[in-house]
């Protein structure tokens, strides 16, 4: 079967304040994927861009984007799935490569974050979840995966402190990662002195340090078939496998509140698709946009049964030595969480780590690695395997 | 001409509304009757909270409405320290999802029960309630 490959990654900086609009943080990542792949613009046939609605003023940003990066004539569109828009979006390249319709395609997500308050952005936020129903009881993100990590402490005694553990572990890795938004170590004393920041409640039980931080930036990944992918790169990086699901909106609507069923479900279609198991992974990336959710994803993907994933991480074998490094590059968590431009920047993790380039965080040898993206609170996941 | 007049009684939603206009508009007005209710399929019987206008289950749109009524199992909460724009008078606040075996209800709990008090497994009411601001609520109670 034809396969499709990864033959360019970029992404920019996460930062703080941006200081240029979109079209232009935009830039930074795709630069930095084309140089990558050395190719020119004229060889890409179509761009994805992906972003979540509603933090920058810019309707309909596909084609302010792909002016911007040169890429007119080409036809050019918007795909949105809150937080897993890009990881969306090679799903649709990947779909329209095989179709024939195109052979190179460059995907490109963005978000610029910091046009806005963080209660707004909180506010924009607790949009994504049910406006109807939901919303005006004052829902936002972090308490919404408050009720999981509470429902979870419930039924398998993790503790606030297991959770802490999986911070501790993304700084580590945030330190040596030079476009991480928080480049300082996390400590567990920090999460019991009252004097941190880190230590300060957000929404029972998740404090600061379990939240991930806002960031603005951009990630570019370009896609080619097998045959484009041969011509133009030395080392392409094959997608194996793809998995998507969603999941109701309402929380009414939900059956389990210790794990996320479009992660499972995900996963299984994922590694159906690309013939391998859990163990086959030696690398992983998960949305850990809070502490609980990397511990669910540790569950949902089958690196620990349900309740064990405190177990995984008390042993480290989630750092870069263990048995199934996540993370390594500081997750969401310490490189931060610019939404559109997330999926973008964990495919371009594992692409780097499979070509052994990734540095300081490189894993020893990695053959098969493994993204896992989550929109919203659970609504929308996308898992994603790829392979030299 | 007479104007036409609009149906925006969900705009008395919770203490902040995104919606005005819905199908489910007669929520809010047994709210005001101090009713917490949900609908059910005439055709198929499918059971909905939150109320649906139209059934996923059969693609019919012949709804009967049924009160929230009895006790639910709390699945899980979560009390906020911060809050959205627009809820900030609000905090801190608690919000909770019950199990009423057919059906869920997410929403507050009420603020006259500690967060401390609160167990997974423990059974509440849900009872409508009027916001200081004057909108419509309900929240969940020690039946």
């Amino acid at each position: 079967m034809e396969k499709v490959g990864v033959i360019g990654v970029g992404q920019s900086s996460f930062v703080r304040g941006y200081p240029g609009s979109i079209r232009e943080l935009a830039f930074e990542g795709f630069k930095e994927a084309m140089e990558d792949a050395r190719i020119q613009t004229k060889d890409i046939g179509a761009s994805i861009i992906a972003s979540a609605p509603e933090y920058d003023k810019q309707r309909s940003p596909a084609g302010v984007i792909a002016e911007y990066l040169g890429l007119v004539p080409q036809p050019t569109f918007y795909i949105e799935s809150i937080c897993s828009s890009s990881s969306m979006a090679l799903r649709v390249a990947y779909s329209m490569i095989k179709a024939g319709l195109h052979d190179v395609i460059a995907i490109v997500g963005f978000q610029k974050m910091s046009e806005i308050s963080s209660g707004e952005s909180q506010e924009r936020m607790g949009r994504g979840a049910d406006i109807q129903w939901e919303s005006p009881f004052g829902t936002m993100m972090p308490a919404y995966y408050a009720m999981y990590a509470n429902a979870h402490m419930a039924e398998y005694g993790t503790g606030e402190e297991d959770l802490a553990k999986i911070r501790v572990k993304a700084a580590t890795y945030g330190q040596i990662n030079e476009k991480a938004v928080y480049r300082k170590p996390v400590t567990l004393e920090m999460f019991a002195d009252p004097e941190s920041t880190m230590s300060a409640t957000v929404a029972k039980p998740l404090r600061v340090g379990d939240c991930c931080a806002n960031a603005d930036g951009s990630s570019c990944i370009i896609v080619a078939s097998e045959e484009k992918a041969k011509a133009l790169c030395d080392k392409p990086v094959w997608i194996l496998g793809l998995g998507a699901a969603s999941e109701t909106v309402n929380m009414a609507g939900r059956d389990l509140l210790t794990g996320l069923k479009v992660a499972i479900e995900a996963g299984k279609q994922a590694y159906t698709m690309a013939g391998v198991t859990p163990k086959d992974i030696d690398v992983a990336e998960v949305h850990d946009c809070f502490t609980i959710a990397e511990m669910m994803a540790y569950e949902n993907l089958g690196f620990a049964k349900p309740g064990e994933g405190k177990d995984l991480i008390g042993s480290k074998e989630t750092y870069k030595e263990g048995s199934i490094p996540v993370n390594v590059d500081g997750g969401l968590l310490s490189k931060g969480h610019p939404i559109g431009a997330t999926g973008g920047s964990q495919i371009r993790t594992i692409v780097l780590q499979l070509r052994g380039e990734a540095g300081g965080m490189q894993v020893k040898d990695p053959e098969i690695g493994l993204v896992h993206n989550i929109g919203g609170v659970g609504l929308y996941g996308n898992v994603t395997i790829l392979g030299r | 001409m007479a104007k036409k007049e609009v149906d925006d009684r969900f705009k008395r939603f919770g203490t902040v509304s995104f919606t005005a206009i819905t199908k489910a508009n007669d929520f809010i007005s047994y709210l005001e009757k101090g009713k917490v209710m949900g609908t059910r399929c005439k055709e198929c019987g499918a059971i909905y909270f939150p109320p649906r206008s139209d059934c996923s289950k059969c693609l019919q749109s012949n709804m009967e409405w049924f009160e929230v009524s009895g006790t639910g199992r709390l699945l899980s909460f979560s009390e906020l320290k911060y809050g959205p724009v627009g809820f900030e008078e609000d905090l801190p606040y608690t919000i909770a999802l019950l199990d009423y075996g057919d059906y869920k209800v997410f929403g507050r709990i009420s603020k006259d029960l500690p967060y401390g008090d609160l167990n997974v497994g423990m059974e509440l009411s849900t009872e409508p309630t009027t916001l200081p601001n004057g909108q419509l609520s309900y929240v969940f109670k020690r039946p």
